[in-house]
């Protein structure tokens, strides 16, 4: 997005091979993960990753609204993906555009994947991810707050989903995209991983690469996307961090 | 080792599915989960509210994922067709039990049985459906110390709804108990805390004569309650004891805790 050919292309990658925020081609910007940062909500997570701001709210599995969705033999998942009118510098026009909606559901499918629906049949579990502050990798910042929304909120998945973007940057492929280098480069590549089976179940891509290109893109963000992987589950263990070590005791 | 709840298995490894405790009582390995939704089981008593009222039964709010109908058969009143609502109205709440759950996940409901039935007056509070064994604390001693310190009636359903009834200071008194519960559950000497709160609490006014009736009591309600809070983990079970940053408590894990794969 942004207005290409207007404004000047800045120096991108170093001499030195430093990117414009001082990071190396491999290197993810700071991710910062609070988990259960909502009351209201079953579950909930909000993410600082660069200068993204996301929360991401679950709240289920529920009755399905309107009743003609649900599905009888197994829940069904919904995310809205959505841009605060103040998350960019110029003004985003509030509600639905073609590229929140299609965010959504390309999340919603991966996280279809993961989720064990069948144990909750006829219900819903409602997924909210509101982008506060925008620096590219907004969806893929999402999915990471979506996804600790979704342990926090107790619903049963085949794994945690770390997600990230690699992109093609003055020529060369470099990890977690940041907004100049998203304007400014030739491809943005966003995937999202199940580091339990290796399989990536979110996958898109914007701009051109080489098969050689795109085979060592996949191989960098595989190894982002397990670096993430170690935050999330370390931002759960922060939340339910035990003094004690006893298990709940029983009712009875 | 065979995959219990919160678990499942691929390639013979087992692997965590919710975020919770893990907990290993051969031939079983199961997740004790920490969060969530209330998920119904059978025989749980639970506290809802009606939500809708049709012919032959009512829908209640038991926190559970779905609507859960209250069929008028389950009362123990005798109802002729479209006399529901001369019994219980949207907003009414009542002790159930769970009886069944279906594959379809309808949940079903009675309200025969010993401690059943509508809930006169009160007030409901909510707390998370997996700190409710700590609000109930060990064959009840917590909720014991609860309701003799306050003078309240409290019923606590295994949904987290806590119905609670009595002198409007010693409600708000419940009210603060649960909070620090829901937000202090798993640490160690949870009784002594919510003791000291509620004796720093009670006026020497018209809670006086409680005051005095509690001295004599607590000795024995506290007693095995603290033993219970030092004694870690339960001798008696085989429980995996939490263990704050190493895999125990793990969500999704395919980190598979050392010796979580059989």
């Amino acid at each position: 997005m942004g207005s290409i050919g207007a404004k000047e292309v800045p120096v991108l990658l170093s001499p030195e091979g430093r990117r414009i925020d001082g990071r190396r081609l491999d290197e993810l910007r700071a991710l910062k993960i609070t988990a259960g940062a909502l009351h209201e909500a079953d579950g909930s997570a909000y993410v600082e990753w660069g200068a993204n701001k996301v929360m991401a709210a679950v709240y289920g599995p529920r009755e399905v609204h309107p009743r003609h969705l649900q599905q009888n033999n197994k829940a069904i998942v919904q995310c809205r993906y959505n841009m605060a009118a103040f998350s960019v510098d110029e003004r985003k026009r509030p509600g639905l555009d073609r590229r929140s909606q299609e965010i959504s559901k390309v999340i919603s499918e991966a996280f279809e994947s993961v989720i064990f629906a069948e144990e909750y049949p006829r219900t819903s579990i409602d997924v909210y991810i509101e982008v506060l502050q925008a620096n590219a990798g907004t969806r893929c910042a999402g999915i990471v707050a979506a996804s600790v929304a979704l342990a926090d909120a107790g619903i049963p998945m085949v794994d945690l989903l770390p997600a990230v973007a690699v992109g093609k940057v003055a020529g060369e492929i470099a990890l977690d995209l940041k907004k100049e280098e998203d304007n400014f480069g030739e491809a943005d590549l966003p995937m999202a991983l199940v580091p339990q089976s290796g399989r990536l179940v979110l996958l898109q891509m914007e701009g051109h690469m080489t098969a050689p290109e795109l085979a060592r893109a996949l191989e960098l963000g595989v190894r982002g996307c397990r670096s993430i992987y170690e935050t999330m589950k370390q931002a759960l263990r922060e939340r339910y961090a035990t003094g004690t070590g006893a298990e709940p005791q029983g009712a009875a | 080792m065979r995959p219990g709840p919160g678990t499942y298995r691929v390639d013979g490894r087992i692997y965590a599915s919710i975020l919770g405790l893990l907990q290993r009582r051969p031939p079983l390995v199961r997740i004790v989960p920490l969060s969530g939704r209330y998920i119904p089981k059978p025989r749980d008593v639970v506290v809802g509210t009606v939500t809708d009222v049709q012919g032959t039964f009512w829908l209640l709010d038991i926190g559970a994922p779905r609507w859960t109908p209250l069929h008028m058969t389950g009362t123990p009143w005798k109802i002729d067709f479209g006399e529901t609502e001369q019994y219980l109205h949207v907003g009414d709440a009542v002790v159930v039990a769970v009886e069944s759950i279906e594959a379809t996940g309808r949940i079903g409901v009675t309200m025969l049985g010993e401690g059943l039935g509508k809930l006169e007056g009160g007030t409901i509070a909510t707390i998370s459906p997996a700190k409710v064994p700590r609000v109930i604390g060990r064959s009840g001693s917590m909720i014991r110390t609860i309701t003799t310190l306050t003078g309240c009636k409290v019923v606590v359903g295994q949904n987290g709804r806590v119905w609670v009834d009595g002198p409007a200071e010693g409600i708000i008194r419940v009210r603060e108990c649960l909070r620090l519960i829901e937000e202090e559950g798993q640490r160690s000497g949870l009784t002594e805390r919510i003791q000291a709160y509620l004796d720093s609490t009670s006026s020497p006014g018209s809670t006086h004569e409680h005051r005095s009736h509690v001295l004599e009591e607590i000795p024995h309600t506290s007693g095995p309650s603290r033993e219970e809070e030092v004694r870690v983990p339960p001798p008696a079970d085989d429980t995996e004891p939490a263990r704050p940053g190493e895999g125990s408590e793990e969500e999704g894990g395919p980190d598979p805790a050392p010796g979580d794969d059989y």
